[in-house]
C-alpha cells in the first residue's frame, strides 16, 4: 500500500454513516472529515482530472426523478474517477406514470446489482424513504427544498480552499431561501463549522423564523455588504413557487442582483459564489459572475472532489460492497 | 355469535354522561331497551331467561357514536367496506357511526343514501347514519336535493373532505336546512391559503422544506362559518378542529349561544408537527398535525366544553397509496379502533378530563349534534352499550385491526383501556374474547 493510499484510508475508519441524507444531522467532526477526504482525493486525482481505482467493481446508480444536468454529471464523473461503474435512471415526471411506485423503481435498480444509489427527488424525505426500504447506501442529491448535502459541502469546501478556514467568517446566502435546499445544507454546515450566516432576500422568501436557529435575517442587501466575507447567490426557484413571491424579476434584480454598484459597497476581498445554474442578470450581472471575485467555476470542480469523498466514505461504510479492500 | 336481547350486567361502574351519572350498579336490558338501573337487581323467580354478565371493575357506558367515518363503499372497497368499517367501529366501542359522502359515486341522491343503509342492515354490525353531500356531486357549486335526501334518511350534509369554499353556498345550505332541522358539517380550510401544503406551516415545515398549511387556513373559515350560522340561524358542526385560534373563536361564539358545535380527532390532541421529521406518511393528515401550543389549546377546548365531540376521522387508505413520497401520499389515518385507548391514555389518565367528561364527547354530545335518541342509559333508551376494561395495558398493533386498512402512526404505541363487549339494541355484537371469529 502506498503512502497516499494510507492517507486516504485513514479517513474512512472514522466514518460510520451508511447514507448521506443531509448536513443537519452531521457533526463538525464528520463535516471536516469529508472535507479533508475531498481535499486528499482532489490532490490524488490531479485536480479531479485523472482516475484512481478505489471503487473498482462498485456500481453506482444515479436515480434522478427531477431534472438535473450539473449534479448528475458531477456524481457520474466522481464515480468514474474512482473507477466505479455508473448507470443513469432519469424520470422527470412522476414515478407513477408507468404505474410503478418510486420505491419499486429503486428496488428494481438495486436488484440489478447496484451498490450505491444517488437520488434526486422533488419531494422532501424521498431519500429517507428509500433508505428505509433498500439495503444499499443512499446519497441525497437534492430532495425538494429540503437538503442538498453535497452542494453544501462543495460550497464550504470552496470557501475553505480559498480562505483557509470557515470559523469566524461571515457568509451571506442571498435570494430564494424558502425553496432552496442549497440554503438549508449551507446553513447547517456553515454554522457547525463556526461561520456567522446571514440570510438575505425578500420577506416572502426569507422567514424571520430562521432567527430561531441562530442565523441573521436581513432584507436589505446593501446594508450588509461591508461586513460579508462570502456571498452565495441562490437561484430563484421559479418552478417550485405556486404564486410568485415578488412582483417581477425586474424588481427582484433591482433589490438583490449583485452588480457593479453593489460590488463597490462590498469588502475588497469578498468571494462571490453561486450554486448554479445561474440566471445572469437576475441574481448577478455577467461582469460579477465572470469577475475576479467569482469562484463559481471552482465550485464546479470541487463538486467532483466532494462527491468522490462522499461516495468513497459511504461505500467503505458498507464495506462488503468493496471487493478488493484487504 | 350469541344474540341476546335480555341481559343483566352486574356490578359495573355505570357512566351515563347525559345525566352526570357515575356509580356502581347493575343494569338490566329487556327487549333491546334499558329496563332498570340500580344496585343488586334481583329478578323474580320464574322470570324469563336473562343472560348475566359480570362487569366488576369494568366501565359500562352508552355505546359510542362517531361523527366522522369514511366507509369507502361504494368505490374503494379495497380500503374499507360498509361491513368491514362497521365491524371496526364495534371493535372500537362505537355502536353508531356517521359515514361521509365522499364515495364513488358520491352520496348525493336518495338511491345512494338507501344503498348505504341497506348495506349497513345486511352487515348488521353497528348503526350507520348517512351524511349526504350538501352540493351536487360534492362539487361545491349547487345545492344537492337536500329535501329528498332527508326523506331517504340523511342525518346531515357536508362535502366530506372538500371544505365548502363558496361562502354563498354555505349560507344557502344553512338557510335551506332550517326547513329540515339538519346540521351542516364542514372541515374548515380556506384552500387559497392551504394550497398544496403537506404539513402545518411552522418551524418544522421551514426546516424540512415541506410546503406548509398555515393555521389561518382553518381559523379564517371557522370565523366565516360562525358568522354565517349566526346570520341564518342554521346549525353548523365544525369538523377536525386543530388550531388554538379556532378554539378561541368558537369559545366566544358559544358564549353568544351560537348554534355551532365542533369535534376533534385524537391525533390533534396527541401529536405535533415535529413528528413529521421522520417523513412518515401516516402522519400526513388533514388538517395537519399542529404545534404543541395548538395541542394544549385543543385540550383546553375539550376541558371547558368548547369542543363538543371526539371523533375517529377514520380514513382508510391502501398501503400502496401511503407507501409513497410524502407529496404523493394521500392525507388521512384510520381511527375507529384507537380512539378509546388514546382518550384514556392521553386525556383521562393525565387528568385532563374526567371519565364523565371524556365519555360525554363520545356519547351524548354527538347524539345531540345529530338529534339522535341514542347515547344514553336512561330506562327506556335503546340498549346500545359499550363495556370497557379501563386498566388493560396493551400495545396498538395495526396488524390486528378489524378495518381493512392499516394506515396509523400509532402502531406500537403503549396504551391503556380496551373495549370488552359491545351491545347494539341489547344484542352482543362484539366480544373481545372472540373477536378473531367475528364475521367481517
Amino acid at each position: 500500500m502506498s503512502s497516499s493510499e494510507t492517507e486516504i484510508t485513514s479517513f474512512h475508519q472514522q466514518w460510520t454513516r451508511p447514507h448521506l441524507l443531509g448536513l443537519e444531522e452531521l457533526s463538525a467532526e464528520e463535516l471536516t472529515l469529508i472535507l479533508n477526504q475531498a481535499a486528499e482525493l482532489k490532490r490524488q486525482t490531479n485536480q479531479c482530472k485523472t482516475k484512481i481505482s478505489l471503487l473498482q467493481g462498485v456500481t453506482i446508480a444515479n436515480l434522478f426523478f427531477e431534472n438535473s444536468t450539473r449534479t448528475r454529471t458531477s456524481f457520474s464523473l466522481a464515480a468514474r474517477r474512482l473507477g466505479a461503474d455508473t448507470i443513469d435512471f432519469s424520470s422527470s415526471g412522476s414515478s407513477l406514470s408507468k404505474g410503478e411506485t418510486f420505491i419499486d423503481t429503486a428496488k428494481n435498480i438495486e436488484a440489478m446489482g447496484v451498490d450505491l444509489i444517488v437520488v434526486r427527488h422533488r419531494s422532501p424525505g424521498a431519500p429517507h424513504l428509500l433508505a428505509q426500504n433498500v439495503r444499499c447506501g443512499i446519497l441525497n442529491a437534492g430532495d425538494g427544498p429540503h437538503e442538498h448535502p453535497t452542494q453544501g459541502l462543495l460550497d464550504i469546501f470552496s470557501i475553505r480552499e480559498r480562505l483557509g478556514r470557515i470559523e469566524g467568517l461571515t457568509v451571506a446566502l442571498v435570494g430564494d431561501i424558502a425553496f432552496s435546499r442549497t440554503a438549508r445544507s449551507n446553513i447547517w454546515g456553515l454554522q457547525k463549522l463556526g461561520a456567522h450566516v446571514i440570510l438575505c432576500g425578500p420577506s416572502t422568501l426569507v422567514s424571520r423564523d430562521w432567527e430561531k436557529v441562530g442565523v441573521e435575517v436581513c432584507h436589505d442587501l446593501d446594508s450588509i455588504l461591508h461586513r460579508v466575507d462570502v456571498l452565495n447567490l441562490l437561484r430563484i426557484q421559479f418552478e417550485r413557487q405556486a404564486t410568485r413571491p415578488f412582483p417581477s424579476v425586474h424588481e427582484y434584480a433591482w433589490l438583490y442582483a449583485m452588480n457593479r454598484r453593489r460590488m463597490a459597497l462590498a469588502k475588497p476581498d469578498i468571494l462571490i459564489m453561486a450554486p448554479g445554474p445561474i440566471n445572469r442578470g437576475v441574481e448577478l450581472t455577467p461582469d460579477v459572475a465572470d469577475g475576479s471575485h467569482s469562484i463559481i467555476l471552482d465550485q464546479v470542480t470541487n463538486g467532483v472532489a466532494v462527491r468522490m469523498a462522499a461516495l468513497w466514505l459511504i461505500a467503505q461504510r458498507n464495506q462488503e460492497l468493496v471487493p478488493s479492500q484487504t | 355469535m350469541a344474540q341476546m336481547a335480555d341481559v343483566l350486567i352486574r356490578g359495573g361502574r355505570i357512566i351515563d354522561p347525559g345525566r352526570g351519572l357515575d356509580a356502581v350498579s347493575d343494569l338490566l336490558v329487556l327487549d333491546g331497551r334499558i329496563a332498570e338501573l340500580r344496585p343488586e337487581i334481583t329478578l323474580p323467580e320464574n322470570f324469563r331467561k336473562v343472560i348475566e354478565i359480570d362487569a366488576t371493575d369494568k366501565l359500562v357506558s352508552p355505546g359510542f357514536l362517531d361523527l366522522h367515518t369514511h366507509l369507502r363503499e361504494p368505490g374503494r372497497e379495497e380500503e374499507e367496506t360498509i361491513a368491514s368499517g362497521t365491524a371496526a367501529a364495534l371493535a372500537g366501542g362505537f355502536t353508531s357511526i356517521v359515514c361521509m359522502p365522499d364515495t364513488d359515486p358520491p352520496i348525493d341522491s336518495p338511491a345512494a343514501v338507501e344503498f348505504i343503509r341497506l348495506q349497513a342492515d345486511r352487515a348488521n354490525h353497528c348503526n350507520v347514519h348517512v351524511l349526504a353531500n350538501v352540493s351536487k356531486a360534492g362539487k361545491g357549486e349547487e345545492l344537492a336535493e337536500i329535501g329528498q335526501l332527508v326523506e331517504a334518511g340523511a342525518v346531515g350534509f357536508s362535502d366530506a373532505t372538500q371544505p365548502i369554499q363558496n361562502a354563498n353556498l354555505m349560507r344557502r345550505a344553512l338557510e335551506y336546512c332550517l326547513m329540515f332541522d339538519r346540521p351542516i358539517f364542514n372541515v374548515p380550510d380556506v384552500q387559497e391559503l392551504s394550497g398544496s401544503g403537506i404539513m402545518h406551516e411552522g418551524m418544522t415545515s421551514m426546516l424540512l422544506g415541506l410546503p406548509g398549511i398555515p393555521a389561518a387556513a382553518e381559523t379564517v373559515m371557522v370565523g366565516r362559518d360562525i358568522i354565517l350560522s349566526e346570520l341564518t340561524g342554521g346549525k353548523i358542526h365544525l369538523q377536525n378542529l386543530s388550531v388554538a385560534e379556532s378554539v378561541e373563536l368558537l369559545r366566544r361564539a358559544k358564549s353568544r349561544n351560537a348554534l355551532v358545535t365542533a369535534d376533534i380527532c385524537p391525533q390533534h390532541f396527541t401529536l405535533t408537527d415535529e413528528s413529521l421529521r421522520s417523513f412518515e406518511s401516516n402522519l400526513k393528515v388533514r388538517p395537519p398535525l399542529r404545534s404543541a401550543n395548538d395541542v394544549t389549546a385543543c385540550i383546553g377546548g375539550l376541558q371547558d366544553g368548547t369542543i363538543d365531540c371526539i371523533v375517529s376521522g377514520h380514513s382508510p387508505l391502501a398501503i400502496e397509496k401511503k407507501m409513497q413520497e410524502l407529496d404523493q401520499a394521500p392525507f388521512g389515518m384510520v381511527g375507529l379502533e384507537t380512539v378509546l385507548p388514546l382518550v384514556i391514555t392521553e386525556l383521562i389518565r393525565p387528568g385532563h378530563l374526567s371519565w364523565l367528561d371524556a365519555l360525554a364527547k363520545l356519547t351524548c354530545n354527538p347524539a345531540r349534534v345529530l338529534g339522535s335518541d341514542r347515547g344514553s342509559l336512561e330506562p327506556g333508551a335503546i340498549a346500545d352499550i359499550t363495556i370497557v376494561d379501563p386498566e388493560a395495558a396493551w400495545q396498538i398493533d395495526a396488524g390486528n385491526f378489524v378495518s381493512l386498512s392499516r394506515n396509523t402512526p400509532f402502531h406500537g404505541k403503549s396504551v391503556y383501556g380496551k373495549v370488552e363487549k359491545v351491545f347494539v339494541q341489547g344484542e352482543l355484537r362484539f366480544n373481545s374474547t372472540e373477536r378473531r371469529t367475528m364475521d367481517v
